[in-house]
């Protein structure tokens, strides 16, 4: 075994990067609830674009070591951006959430500057503000954004001409979906190139990553411009199938919450956000259903259980458990 | 005048109070092997990290060949060909060994920016790591997350990250640090293998590590520099037998 590991190096990484049987089990079993749920779809939809943000989040902080509590700047950008467009009477959703992408990247690529110098503890700050200063601005401008009672008005034009937003939320969940599916075969892309590699050098060990002759300011930016960008479609995505935006879209709950997606689903994996968004929306749809004043007691709990329990997040456990289990056999 | 592969002039630097380097001048020949020693605080690490750049000289300067570093940042001045390993590892503890030093390989090669191409495409880049591996004896362990790696095997990584930019100049601060006397013999072997375009300054204590490999001796003493000679003139030299050999000898005799 030694001896084959010497004679081509490269087969071990590239059996570190071929797709796993679970994974595209994984990704089979998200079209399971359009025959099994289809009661379920707009929840659906809403657990696709919650795993979309997940999966912006999951680059910066599960790969890059970049902690942020203001990411729903950049959703919130993509959100107001598609909804403006729409509202100006451009309703077509692939142009949309393309432009919504580029808004929210463009944003992120000049808040970047300030990220990249920071770390830790200053950094949960300065994002913190970012969000809070970006929510109160879009409070404000209530001429541009509707203010507390949101955005009116958008319409949003059947995809591709054919398939028209739904009551029952086929289209929603459809396009969702597909969203997730090809911005995730770009992240799995990126985690696998070399810049990936930089990405995890700059989590594991910054100081070490300047004393190779890295870029790690430069790097930094770029994974944060691609993760707003990414949050921003997620946004877009909401904001064209609701055909509704409203403040809560900028908001610090859905900063916190994403986070705690991605800490209860495992950070830097990928499918940790992904099974996270899952975990916490079906969590949230039937605590709140149980106990409509208290629900966010029961999340509290899971939260606290699964990081006592499983450190590194629900896949975290799932890949020891596999593990002991191959160990065994 | 020969031009140096590696100079401080006149460097000061001092922590308040506290002088850490003063007029410190050291020159590094191309192909140098330089051993810097001196008492516990004397300085020496603190000079690799003004010659680096992690940090800034509050007078003096630092050369590159003929190129005064003294404002750049540290990345910047490995990029020019100045590298440096730690005296306490500082690795990527979960990257394989071959990842980290493709890593570094990519870095120098400039394709760490690259997001739509996948890493196994790169060929060269993983080969070249692969060999810097192997000649430092880690090529069977190249699959090993580093912090999973033997001690010693981790202090020979130090090394390999440090090659991976190609370096003129290589610092090593206490490369063989913790590692157990036979093994240490071994790391100054490979060491001592490298190619002679690379200019290398070590730290180290145990004298007989450093009177066999070293080609000069640099001694600081309190942030300067007491004297600088070979191996033989450092050791008949009256004031560092005073200040320096004499301590490190009772050492010995104590453990």
């Amino acid at each position: 075994m030694t001896s084959t590991t010497i004679a081509e190096p490269r087969d071990y990484l590239q059996a570190q990067m071929r797709w796993r049987l679970g994974e595209i089990a994984f990704w089979l079993a998200t079209l399971l609830p359009f025959v099994l749920a289809p009661d379920y779809l707009l929840l659906a939809s809403q657990v696709a674009i919650a795993a979309l943000f997940v999966l912006s989040l999951d680059l910066i902080l599960g790969f890059a070591g970049i902690v942020s509590l203001g990411h729903a700047a950049y959703f919130g950008t993509g959100a107001y951006t598609a909804g403006l467009i729409s509202k100006l009477g451009w309703g077509e959703p692939l142009t949309g959430l393309v432009i919504a992408a580029l808004a929210a990247g463009l944003f992120g690529y000049v808040t970047s500057f300030i990220i990249a110098r920071f770390r830790h503890l200053p950094l949960i700050m300065i994002t913190l503000g970012i969000g809070l200063l970006l929510q109160e601005s879009a409070n404000s401008a209530s001429w541009l954004t509707g203010g507390f009672d949101g955005l009116q008005g958008i319409h949003t034009w059947p995809i591709l001409g054919r398939f028209r937003f739904d009551l029952y939320g086929y289209t929603a969940y459809g396009y969702a979906l597909a969203a997730l599916f090809v911005i995730f075969l770009g992240a799995r892309r990126l985690i696998h190139s070399p810049f990936g590699l930089a990405l995890r050098g700059i989590r594991d060990n910054s100081q070490r990553m300047r004393a190779i002759g890295a870029t790690t300011h430069s790097h930094i930016r770029t994974i944060y411009t691609i993760a707003a960008m990414i949050a921003g479609a997620a946004g877009a995505v909401l904001a064209q199938s609701t055909e509704t935006v409203s403040l809560e879209v900028l908001g610090f709950q859905r900063s916190a919450d994403v986070l705690v997606m991605l800490i209860l689903g495992g950070t830097g994996r990928l499918y940790g956000g992904l099974l996270g968004a899952v975990v916490y929306m079906v969590a949230r749809d039937q605590f709140s259903g149980l106990n409509p004043q208290y629900w966010y007691f029961w999340i509290g709990l899971l939260l606290i259980a699964v990081v006592v329990v499983l450190p590194n997040g629900l896949l975290g456990g799932l890949s020891l458990l596999t593990r002991r289990a191959k160990a065994q056999s | 005048m020969s031009e140096s592969a590696l100079a401080a002039r006149g460097v000061d630097k001092r922590f308040g109070s506290l002088v850490v380097a003063a007029n410190v001048n050291l020159a590094l020949p191309p192909g140098a092997r330089h051993a810097l020693i001196g008492p516990n605080g004397a300085g020496k690490t603190t000079l690799i990290n003004l010659m680096t750049g992690m940090l800034r000289p509050d007078a003096g300067q630092i050369l590159l060949g003929r190129e005064d570093v003294t404002a750049l940042a540290p990345e910047q001045r490995v990029r020019r060909g100045l590298a440096r390993t730690y005296q306490i590892n500082s690795l990527f503890p979960h990257l394989t060994a071959l990842e980290s030093v493709t890593l570094a390989v990519c870095e120098r090669r400039r394709v760490a920016q690259t997001w739509w191409r996948r890493l196994i495409t790169y060929r060269e880049e993983i080969e070249e790591a692969h060999q810097i591996l192997v000649a430092l004896m880690l090529g069977a362990a190249c699959h090993r997350p580093a912090r999973e790696l033997a001690y010693g095997q981790q202090r020979l990584l130090e090394i390999a990250l440090a090659l991976a930019s190609r370096p003129k100049v290589l610092l090593l601060d206490e490369p063989a640090a913790g590692v157990p006397r036979e093994e240490s013999k071994e790391l100054f072997a490979a060491i001592a293998g490298l190619s002679r375009d690379i200019a290398v300054l070590f730290i180290e204590h145990d004298m007989e590590l450093v009177f066999r490999f070293a080609s000069r001796v640099i001694v600081m003493v309190g942030g300067s520099i007491l004297v600088e000679g070979t191996p033989a003139e450092i050791t008949s030299d009256p004031q560092v037998r005073a200040v320096y050999l004499g301590k490190a000898q009772r050492e010995y005799r104590y453990g």
